[in-house]
Formats: structure tokens, sequence, C-alpha cells
């Protein structure tokens, strides 16, 4: 990315945001104080463990938060436009023609009694007036643009006829369907085999270079998201705990939390020798502890670490941890 | 053939009898209704040698679950005979031994919800006459310790603990039957990463310290390849390629398994850049309607014509390199 691009506006500004789910135990703190900025045209992976609240800060921004959950504090800019506390109504004209989603199942998200081309007609009607004949070729050119073989069959099947490969692109080409700015995809290829996965992951390259989308790509996995990201944000119990360019944080990870995440890889170790481990288990959201989240199961962690770490900045890099790792030479 | 786990021939259909609205349809128009049926498995021999470990490897579909459930005993084969020591695993459909057991991939599915860890550790032994109820106890602690698990752990329900706790507590379950083999079925694929290598670490430990025969299930083939001496790699109900871990990773024959390497996301080994992924066109075919010849040429870059008509035959190339396809790929001398 260029030095004028960066910067311009953001296209998605996300401050302070935190989203908490209130139970019989008690509160838990889903997301807790996240800010980042995603740029117009930029591919950012969102990466962390299940309960580090990536799909929940995913969810917030779209105004996906159902009772029992609350987004409690913090605010969501899209182009400049506060999304937090708007209607349901305005929300609804946003989503799907200015910001979308992909899901992790697509079986769950595409509707099992209706035809492809009534789903996709339903995505286009929603946010504007076309002709059938129009929205006919804007769908057959969607399927096409996803890799899809002979979309016009296509259209006029169900999503049972599928396979789940071409399930998740009918998905994916639904979410681009009306040219959002922004595309969240949470997980959308972790229930595919990885022959589908390339597949997905190189058309997904093509179709946001050429649309000029920006990407959120929430995952569990480190190298998948590497693949496509330009830009890491590493989350834990809740908190962004690392942020920089791939490659920066891939090489010098400057959170313990992360370079105990690349070193656990087993593509990183010698066959048969045992993996680096980090102890322990990731905390409750119920039950955080007191500081850092990491305290516990941190190798670097000193007394210090019981008061909550600050996020720190160093140009395009930041994180937040009371004694982080090496600076990169 | 001789190993400590032998599967010889092994073959499993899996048949669907047309439902009874599709038997009533094709009578009115005065047609047979037939069975579906789904080639799971296809001729596959395999021998594992003792306190070896076998990765499988396979896109889903490709039958690597029912064959580790044949070999486990858990499901009977249509033909052929899986062996432990030499003693076939089943009789007459039935189970016969409990020297292999299997860990299965979901914790959350394989554990009995409404037992105590202790009573789902020791049930299977007290029932085997392998320990006594007095000793259950002990032997309970035991198994908790050997999997990194505190005694507590024995009171407690499955409910109680975190996912990669469960996945130990499933271990211990299966090496409380003092099994010599062992069936993983991608017993980490749904765990956290800092967890896997936690789990993955303890079946390298158990396997130093009692001698396990593992085979070991997995998409994931940086995993396989972390854990396995040898590996398999199986599209379609059949063995593609067989050989050493080193050997397959570094060079591999078969198209198939060249494909399925490149399309892998990873991290490079210095952990700076990442290496791109390179996708296999298509699709894998239907088991259901196998293609004739060899299963992969639909989607292969070097089919030629005989692809499409001969099944090619696992052929041994060099050493214990064996690999079933008419025009294997060269041995490269930079292997990654």
């Amino acid at each position: 990315m260029s030095a004028s691009t960066t910067k311009a506006q953001p296209l998605l500004q996300v401050r302070d945001l935190a989203t908490q789910f209130s139970s019989r135990t008690g509160v838990g703190k889903a997301v807790d104080g996240v800010s980042f900025d995603i740029h117009a045209g930029e591919i950012v992976g969102l990466v962390g463990e299940s309960g580090s609240g990536k799909s929940v800060t995913g969810y917030s921004i779209l105004g996906l938060i159902d009772a029992p959950g609350k987004i409690t504090a913090g605010s969501v800019k899209l182009d400049g436009q506060e999304l937090i506390g708007l209607s349901r109504s305005r929300l609804r004209s946003l989503r799907g023609r200015r910001i979308s989603m992909v899901f992790q199942d697509p079986m769950s998200t595409l509707n099992s009694v209706l035809k492809i081309s009534r789903q996709m007609a339903l995505a286009l009607e929603a946010h504007g007036s076309l002709s059938s004949d129009d929205m006919h070729r804007r769908s057959v050119e969607a399927l096409a643009k996803v890799g899809i073989p002979d979309p016009e069959r296509r259209l006029q099947s169900y999503p049972h006829e599928l396979s789940g490969g071409m399930r998740q692109r009918v998905a994916i080409a639904i979410a681009f369907l009306n040219n959002p700015g922004l595309v969240i995809c949470d997980e959308p290829t972790t229930a595919l085999d990885v022959s589908i996965q390339a597949q997905i992951l190189v058309e997904m390259k093509t179709l946001v270079r050429e649309a000029g989308i920006s990407l959120i790509w929430i995952s569990h996995d480190l190298a998948t998201v590497s693949v496509l990201a330009s830009r890491l944000l590493v989350m834990y119990a809740g908190r962004l705990i690392e942020e920089g360019p791939t490659t920066d944080v891939l090489r010098h990870p400057r959170h313990p939390y992360t370079r105990g995440l690349i070193d656990s890889l087993p593509s990183r170790a010698e066959p048969g020798r045992d993996l680096v481990q980090i102890p322990g288990s990731a905390p409750s959201l119920f039950a955080l502890p007191q500081g850092c989240a990491f305290r516990a199961r941190c190798t670097h962690a000193t007394n210090v670490c019981g008061m909550r770490p600050e996020q720190t900045r160093a140009g395009n890099r930041t994180w937040r941890c009371h004694n982080p790792l090496g600076a990169p030479p | 053939m001789s190993g400590f786990i032998t599967l010889s021939n092994i073959t499993r259909h899996f048949v669907s009898s047309p439902a009874f609205t599709e038997r009533l349809a094709k009578r009115l128009t005065g047609q047979q209704a037939t069975a579906t049926v789904v080639h799971a498995v296809e001729d596959v021999s395999l021998s594992i040698a003792e306190g070896e470990t076998l990765g499988l490897v396979g896109e889903s579909g490709c039958g690597k679950s029912t064959l580790g459930r044949i070999a486990a005993g858990i499901l009977p084969q249509g033909s052929g005979q899986a062996h432990v020591d030499g003693k076939p695993v089943m009789v007459n459909g039935r189970k016969r031994m409990t020297r292999i057991q299997m860990v299965f991939q979901d914790p959350f599915a394989s554990l009995n919800p409404r037992m105590r860890v202790g009573d789902t550790i020791s049930e299977g032994p007290i029932a085997h006459g392998l320990v006594t109820r007095a000793e259950a106890r002990q032997d309970v602690n035991r198994w908790l310790e050997a999997v990194g698990l505190d005694h507590t752990a024995a009171e407690r329900f499955a409910h109680q603990f975190s996912g990669g706790q469960r996945q130990r507590v499933a271990i211990a379950r299966a090496l409380a039957m003092r099994p010599a083999a062992l069936v993983c079925d991608e017993p980490v694929a749904s765990l956290d990463v800092s967890i896997q290598a936690q789990i993955i670490n303890l079946f390298l430990k158990l396997r130093r310290e009692l001698n396990l025969t593992m085979l070991f299930i997995s998409h994931d083939l940086s995993v396989v390849r972390h854990v396995s001496d040898r590996v398999a790699i199986m599209y379609l109900g059949r063995i593609v390629e067989l050989g050493r871990t080193a050997d397959i990773f570094a060079n591999p024959r078969h198209p198939y398994t060249r494909a399925l390497l490149d399309s892998a996301p990873r991290l490079a080994a210095d952990g700076s850049a990442v290496e791109d992924v390179v996708p296999i066109k298509g699709e894998l075919p239907s088991p259901l309607n196998p293609p004739p010849g060899c299963a992969f040429h639909q989607r292969c870059a070097f089919a030629q014509d005989r692809c499409k008509t001969e099944r090619p035959i696992l052929n041994t190339m060099a050493g214990v390199h064996q690999t079933a396809c008419h025009f294997p790929l060269e041995v490269q001398r930079h292997g990654r």
C-alpha cells in the first residue's frame, strides 16, 4: 500500500469496541476494548483461538449481536459513518450493500428450500431495482467470478445439490453481489478440504484485487490467513494483543502469545521432535484474570503483568505487553 | 506381508437401498429402483511394523476413516482381513481383541456426558477383566497421570473439561485397555493450535514410552509429517502413494500427492515469507460412481489416454516407496 493511501481516512475505524455476554454466572467480556483500522482494498487477517473474540468482533461490526450479548462501548465507523446505535432498518440497508459477511458453514447461511437464482435475486432486490434480465446477468457473472463452472445451470440448483466447496462459493458470490466496500469472512474455508480451500484462497485474492474490496479474514489458522492477508491482527481473550504487517509479525512477533502460536505449528518443527507448546489453556471470558490475560501461560511474565498492559505503538506495529519480545534488528 | 497391523485386500462398500417413495415412483413408471453403492474402500493392503506410526492422509470422502474403523475392529470389512499381531481383529463380524483401540476426532461426541471420567476410563478394563473393581481406582489414576491430568479428574464429568482435556480423557480411555496398537482418527483436528501442540506432544511421549503401533489419520499434512514414520496417501478409496515420510514430502511421485502438498498453506521454514498455494483443479469425484481408469485422471495435469481406461496399480518405485501412477513424477533434486 502506498504512503498516500495510508494517510487517507480508513474505510473502517474501530475504536475501543467492547461486547459482553451476560449469563447467570456473570458477564463474559467477549470483546474488550478492541481498536483497529481497515483501509480500502486491504486484506486483513484476524487471528485467534476459539473464545478469543475474533468472530464476535466481526459480528459486532455488522451489528449482529443479539441478547444476551450487547455492545457496551466503543465506536465502529464505516467511511466516517457511525454504525453503533444505528436503527435496525438503517443497519439492514447497510448490510449486504456496504458490508457483507461470509460465514463458516454455507449450509446454515443458504436457504435450503430456495434455488440459488432466487437467493441471489433476493440479495439484489434488497438493495435496488433491477429487471429480471439484469438480475440474471449479474448473478451469472457473480457465480462465474468465484469459479463456479456452468453458472447458468448452477443457478437452477438447490444448495443440497452442490458440494461443500460450491456452496461456499455461492455464499461468497452473494456477499460480493452488491459490490460492498468491506467483506468480513468468518472461517470460510475451515470446513473445506485443503484442495478446495486452496482454490477459494486463490479466487479470493483475484476477486478482491479486481473489485478493490477490503477483506477481514477471520481464522484460527495462521498459515491460511498469511496466504491472503497483508496485515495481521492477533486476538487473545477478547483483546487485540498484536498487530502489524503479516511478514513482520510472523518473523518478529512482539507478544509472547504470538510467538507461542507460531512456534507450536508442526510445520515449524523437526519431524518427530516435541513441539513447542504453550502451557495451560485460555482463561474463561467470565473469569478473566486481573492484568494481562496471558500472564498465567506466559514465560516472560513478571509482577508488572498484574496490571493491564496498554496498547503500545511503534510505526505500523502495535502490541499489548509489558515485556515485549525483542524488536527486529 | 509381515507387520504388526496388517490390512489385506480390504474392501468396503456402503449400500443404501432406495427409499420407499423412490421404489414406488420407479414401479409406477415400470422401472427397477437400484441401490446406490458407495465405494468407500477398494482393495487396500497395508502393513505397519511394531512401534511404527503410519500416517494416512486424504481429503474427506476418500475412505480413510472407514479404513481406520475397519483396522480398529469397529466396522466390519466387506472383504479382506485385518490382523493385529497375527490374529484377526474381527471374527464373524464381531471384534475379537482388545489390543487395538481407537481415539476419535471429536471428544465432545466420543465421551458419554452422563458418566464420570473415572467410570469412562475403567469401564472397558473391568468388563474385559484387565483390572478388578478394587484395582480400578488406582488404574484410572495411573492413566490420568499418563495423559497429564489430575487425579481429581476422575470424579468429574466430560462437560467440565476443555476440548484438549477431553481429548486427553479419550486417550486415557483407549490406553486403559492396554492396547499394543492405536488408531487415531483426526485426533487433533477439532483442537486449537496451542492445544494441538500439547496433544501431539502427548502422542509422541506415549509412543516412546509404550511402544505403540499407530495408524494416524489426518487431513493435515503438517501434523502427519510431524508424527509419522511412513505416510500413505488415499484417494477415492485406494492408496495412491506410500513411502517414508521424508521421501513423500521431498519427492512425491504421484501427481495427486504433489498437488496436495502444493495446495496446503504453510509458513516457510524460516517463518518469514509465506509460500503461495497452488490449487488442484476440479473436485473429488463421487465415490458413488468412481471414474474408470485412474480415479485422479480428470484432475491430473499429466493424464494421458492410458489413464482414462487402465487403473494403475501400486508399484514399488525405490526402496519402500510405492505409487499407483502410470506416469510417476521424476525424483527432484531439491524437495521442499
